[in-house]
């Protein structure tokens, strides 16, 4: 049996060899999916069904309908705040620089390594980024103490805490306008100069280009890289915990209390909280998709 | 005064050591269809983009109907444009394509659309208005771009290779259709290509041209039967070019490889020079069935024959130089031998002598 | 200059400013461990300590061994798809997303409901709680960093296997009497260098410095470590998260080699 699958048949593509229906090519790929549903699959359906399920093993929606209790809502209503805050400050930051990378003349040593830099950044999130931004933005971080010594201007005096959510939205920038930028850049350099030349010819100004045709091409990638920067944020646990340690509630904050021990009482409800968490998430990504087909449709 | 006028064209790019466009000089009239013609990389993109805008002549001027462009902005010159890669908005529709030069100029719908429709019915794709441009062939991108280029009404109509990203049997249709448009709407045309063909057939005249010099300008019965110069010989149509030397200019002498030929007239040259000449192949016939004013004679090594139905080519060898020639096949042609010796024989008409390449450097063959 | 020159070099400094003060912040802060004195006090006092060590060389293990199962892993699956199930590719590539909509604390909160008990199918025990030895949570840790890894990693790989002909290369190989270990081990992998390289590297970085599976795994990583050390220690977290901030920058630098000295490779061929 393992042999037809193991050696091939001569014409391959004529003759699969069938074992019970289920053609054995599909050996090849069994470990992948074993995995998959091991480690991916069961794991994320047995939150599911958690939520469904009251402590006794029985159906129930009560799990569900207790993620409308006020300090949970606040909780999705803050991250998702955070997240929509840092998508669209970081989108657009990130969109001018790349912008500023690949349109002006911004000499080329500058840029290769400002792109290397980006790489770095937009992989070096957690425990490190928060101890970064300690020492350059905490109480006695190098920023603070410069404004203080030579500005003489105190940032904590007015009003500024590392440990909030201003705080935690600067922290976050740090790896989502990078992002935005790597995936940026290709796109615009995936604006064809004819483009330019026949808006030009046909009597367009630079704004009417950008109005008319560059933004437009553009705005599935922009949108659809703002939907990626945030689920970024949105799933982000290690940099806001080590940063803000449990100061800000959080969803991925509270379901980590909910996991070091069942601080909600309720084991069902904390199920429910990460299978709400998923479905935000899996609701961007659609979201990601659909603009991308819509992108793909025209750059065939 | 003629509609477009380049005078000392020339263009240096500043990371480049040799001008990509030198000495330019050209007058098109109003309702002419010229092509550039010339191998890849010899300016004619370069020369195009100067009309166009896109590029700043080092020096000379541009003038278009009586006006001097140069520093007027692309935007500002209503020249319509093709480009080889079709450069469609990917994200507008055919017609919003069409459109895009009137709205743009902010023109009222009422305008647009009646000239949209019209454009569509002209390059045959009234049906096709409401696709995207991903959703189209090839060769119907290209006519929505040249409608496009057309619907602004320009005086001056560009066209950079538009048909090389196409098939061999659209791109003959869509030429012809091309010149047809061309004709319909009378605008002037300047037409971008490096196949000969292509220029012949459709120009009112062609400027060939070589490493960013113009290399000889006529309509394609001159350029084809009466090339000026080495390059122009080698690069149209199919001459025998050899070089000869100069036995007495005022007789119309030379000697090819120790065998004396006759030209039909005078010319002007050192003698002891060594220039080059065409031999005109469809003047040529072999020995035994000579015209009467076929006073030239060569003896020539026969290399190969390939028959191609309706002719027979002929590839010879004199010592340094090979020429060839057709005959046409009938049923008692004896076919020469490879390695047989004969003579071909040909009048004096059939000797053009030519120019140095403007470019002076080695001509192609 | 051009105008839109000055504001490209704006926005760019800007963005290197963004990137850069926080580093030097805490590598300055790095350097002030001793009062009045610049120094890397901070630096050794943090490579003196023992569990240093044991973390970081616990997380580099775990890397390797992420980094090796999921090549094997991805590999040949990639291939096969490729070659022989191109329609499996649509859920192939559904399942490497999926760790983008579902995140590391998630991930791990369904391991610790699922694996912390005995899977059974009725009095049949299939599988014993995972989490009770710290060889099988290593496994659970391991796969979770897979998982993270999967969507760079087959990514990678597939955009490698698709540059190559891998059909005529295997028919060729095949005709040659190789059988399916030696086409995978000793012509298709080499022909991936780039791409797993750059797709091990890329592990790298996530997994070295990796804080939420390995916390609430309760194993002994870098990531938890360094949080720990942040709770009593001021300077040696500095001093670590320099060094953590190199380790992913040589590990992008790299990349960044590889994957161009491919390019130059395939054009190279040709
Ligand atoms: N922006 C530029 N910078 C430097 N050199 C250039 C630039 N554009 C063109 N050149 C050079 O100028 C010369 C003429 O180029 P051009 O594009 O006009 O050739 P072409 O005749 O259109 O050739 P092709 O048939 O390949 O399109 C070439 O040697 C080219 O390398
Ligand atoms: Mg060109």
């Amino acid at each position: 049996m393992a042999q037809a699958a193991i050696a091939p048949p001569k014409r391959t593509t004529d003759y699969v060899a069938r074992m019970g229906g289920v053609p054995l090519a599909w050996l090849g790929v069994l470990p992948f999916f074993i995995f998959a549903v091991m480690f991916l699959i069961l794991p994320s359906l047995s939150l599911f069904t958690g939520s469904f399920t009251d402590a006794k093993g029985g159906f129930t929606l009560d799990n569900v309908l207790g993620l409308t209790r006020q300090d949970i809502v606040d909780a999705y209503v803050l991250s998702i705040q955070i997240s929509v805050v840092t998508a669209i400050v970081g989108g657009i930051f990130g969109f001018f620089i790349a912008y500023a990378l690949v349109m002006t003349g911004v000499p080329s040593a500058l840029r290769t390594s400002l792109v290397t830099f980006c790489g770095v950044a937009s992989n070096f999130a957690g425990v490190p980024l928060a101890f970064a931004f300690v020492a350059a933005l905490g109480r006695t971080g190098f920023i603070t103490e410069f404004m203080r010594d030579t500005l003489h201007f105190n940032i904590y005096d007015h009003g500024f805490n590392l440990y909030s959510f201003l705080g935690l939205s600067l922290t976050y920038l740090y790896f989502q306008f990078p992002l935005m930028v790597l995936v940026m850049m290709p796109a615009l350099e995936g604006l064809r100069r004819e483009w330019r030349e026949a808006s030009e010819n046909l009597g367009a100004n630079g704004f009417q280009y950008w109005r008319y045709i560059a933004l437009p091409i553009l705005t599935p990638s922009i949108l659809g890289t703002m939907i990626l920067l945030f689920g970024n944020a949105f799933g982000a646990y290690a940099t806001a915990y080590a940063l803000t340690g449990g100061r800000l509630q959080l969803v991925a904050i509270q379901i980590g209390a909910q996991i070091r021990g069942d601080v909600l009482h309720n084991p069902g409800l904390g199920y429910a909280m990460g299978f709400g968490m998923v479905v935000i998430m899996a609701l961007s990504i659609l979201a990601y998709t659909l603009l991308q087909r819509r992108a793909a449709r025209w750059l065939q | 005064m003629s509609f477009l006028e380049l005078s000392n064209i020339r263009k240096q790019f500043s990371n480049v050591a040799t001008p990509a466009v030198q000495d330019f000089n050209l007058k098109v009239e109003k309702g002419e269809f010229v092509s550039f013609l010339g191998p890849s990389g010899c300016g004619k993109t370069t020369t195009l983009r100067m009309i166009a805008g896109f590029e700043h002549p080092t020096s000379g001027s541009i003038v278009i109907n009586g006006k001097n462009v140069i520093g007027v902005p692309a935007n500002k010159r209503k020249i319509g444009m093709v480009f080889q890669s079709y450069a469609l908005f990917p994200n507008m529709t055919v017609a919003d394509n069409i459109g895009f030069g009137l709205r743009v100029a902010k023109r009222p719908k009422a305008e647009i659309e009646p000239r949209v429709a019209e454009m569509l019915k002209l390059i045959h794709l009234s049906d096709k208005g409401k696709r995207y441009p991903a959703q189209l062939s090839g060769g119907q991108q290209q006519r929505v771009a040249l409608a496009r280029a057309l619907a602004i009404k320009p005086e001056l109509l560009l066209l950079d290779e538009p048909l090389s990203a196409l098939d061999a049997k659209i791109r003959v249709s869509l030429r012809n259709e091309i010149r047809a448009i061309q004709r319909q709407t009378g605008v002037t045309a300047i037409y971008v290509t490096h196949d000969q063909e292509e220029a012949m057939s459709l120009s009112d005249r062609i400027v060939v041209m070589s490493d960013g010099r113009m290399e000889q300008v006529g309509t394609p019965f001159e350029i084809y039967n009466f090339p000026q110069t080495q390059f122009v010989a080698s690069f149209v149509g199919t001459l025998n070019q050899v070089q000869a030397r100069v036995v007495d200019p005022s007789a119309g002498t030379l000697e090819v490889e120790g065998q004396p030929i006759v030209a039909a007239k005078a010319f002007d040259a050192r003698k002891g020079e060594t220039i080059a000449v065409a031999l005109r192949p469809e003047m040529m016939s072999l020995d035994g069935k000579t015209q009467d004013d076929a006073v030239n004679r060569l003896v020539v090594t026969v290399e190969e024959t390939t028959f191609l139905g309706s002719i027979v080519r002929t590839r010879a060898r004199l010592r340094e130089s090979v020429i060839s020639f057709d005959t046409f096949n009938n049923p008692n042609l004896a076919l020469p031998q490879r390695g047989e010796k004969i003579t071909v024989a040909f009048p004096r008409e059939a000797i053009l002598l030519l120019k140095p390449s403007n470019a002076a450097t080695e001509n192609l063959l | 200059m051009k105008r839109s020159t000055f504001w490209g070099l704006f926005w760019v400094t800007l963005a290197a400013l963004y990137l850069f003060v926080p580093l030097w912040g805490a590598f300055d802060f790095s350097l002030r461990a001793e009062r009045d004195v610049i120094g890397v006090a901070a630096y050794t006092r943090a490579f003196a300590d023992d569990d240093f060590w044991r973390t970081f060389i616990f997380s580099n293990q775990m890397a390797l061994i992420s980094i090796v199962a999921s090549i094997l892993l991805i590999v040949p699956t990639a291939y096969w798809v490729q070659l022989k199930l191109p329609q499996l590719r649509p859920a192939v590539e559904f399942i490497t997303l999926l760790p983008f909509v579902i995140p590391a604390i998630i991930l791990v909160f369904g391991y610790i409901k699922l694996y912390s008990s005995d899977i059974a199918l009725g009095p049949i025990t299939l599988l014993p709680p995972l989490t009770n030895s710290d060889f099988s949570t290593n496994i659970l840790l391991v796969a979770g960093y897979v998982t993270l890894a999967l969507p760079y990693m087959y990514r990678s790989v597939d955009n490698g296997l698709r540059a190559m002909d891998i059909r005529t290369l295997t028919e060729a190989a095949q005709s040659l009497g190789a059988g399916w270990f030696t086409i995978m081990f000793r012509i298709i992998m080499p022909n991936l260098r780039a791409a797993l390289l750059s797709g091990a590297l890329l592990t790298f970085a996530i997994v070295v410095g990796e804080l939420t599976l390995a916390t609430f795994l309760g194993r002994p990583a870098f990531g938890p470590y360094l949080q720990q050390l942040g709770q009593h220690k001021a300077y040696e977290p500095a001093a670590l998260s320099v060094v953590s901030f190199l380790l992913t920058w040589l590990a992008m630098v790299l990349i960044y080699f590889v994957t161009r000295g491919s390019n130059a490779q395939v054009t190279g061929a040709h």
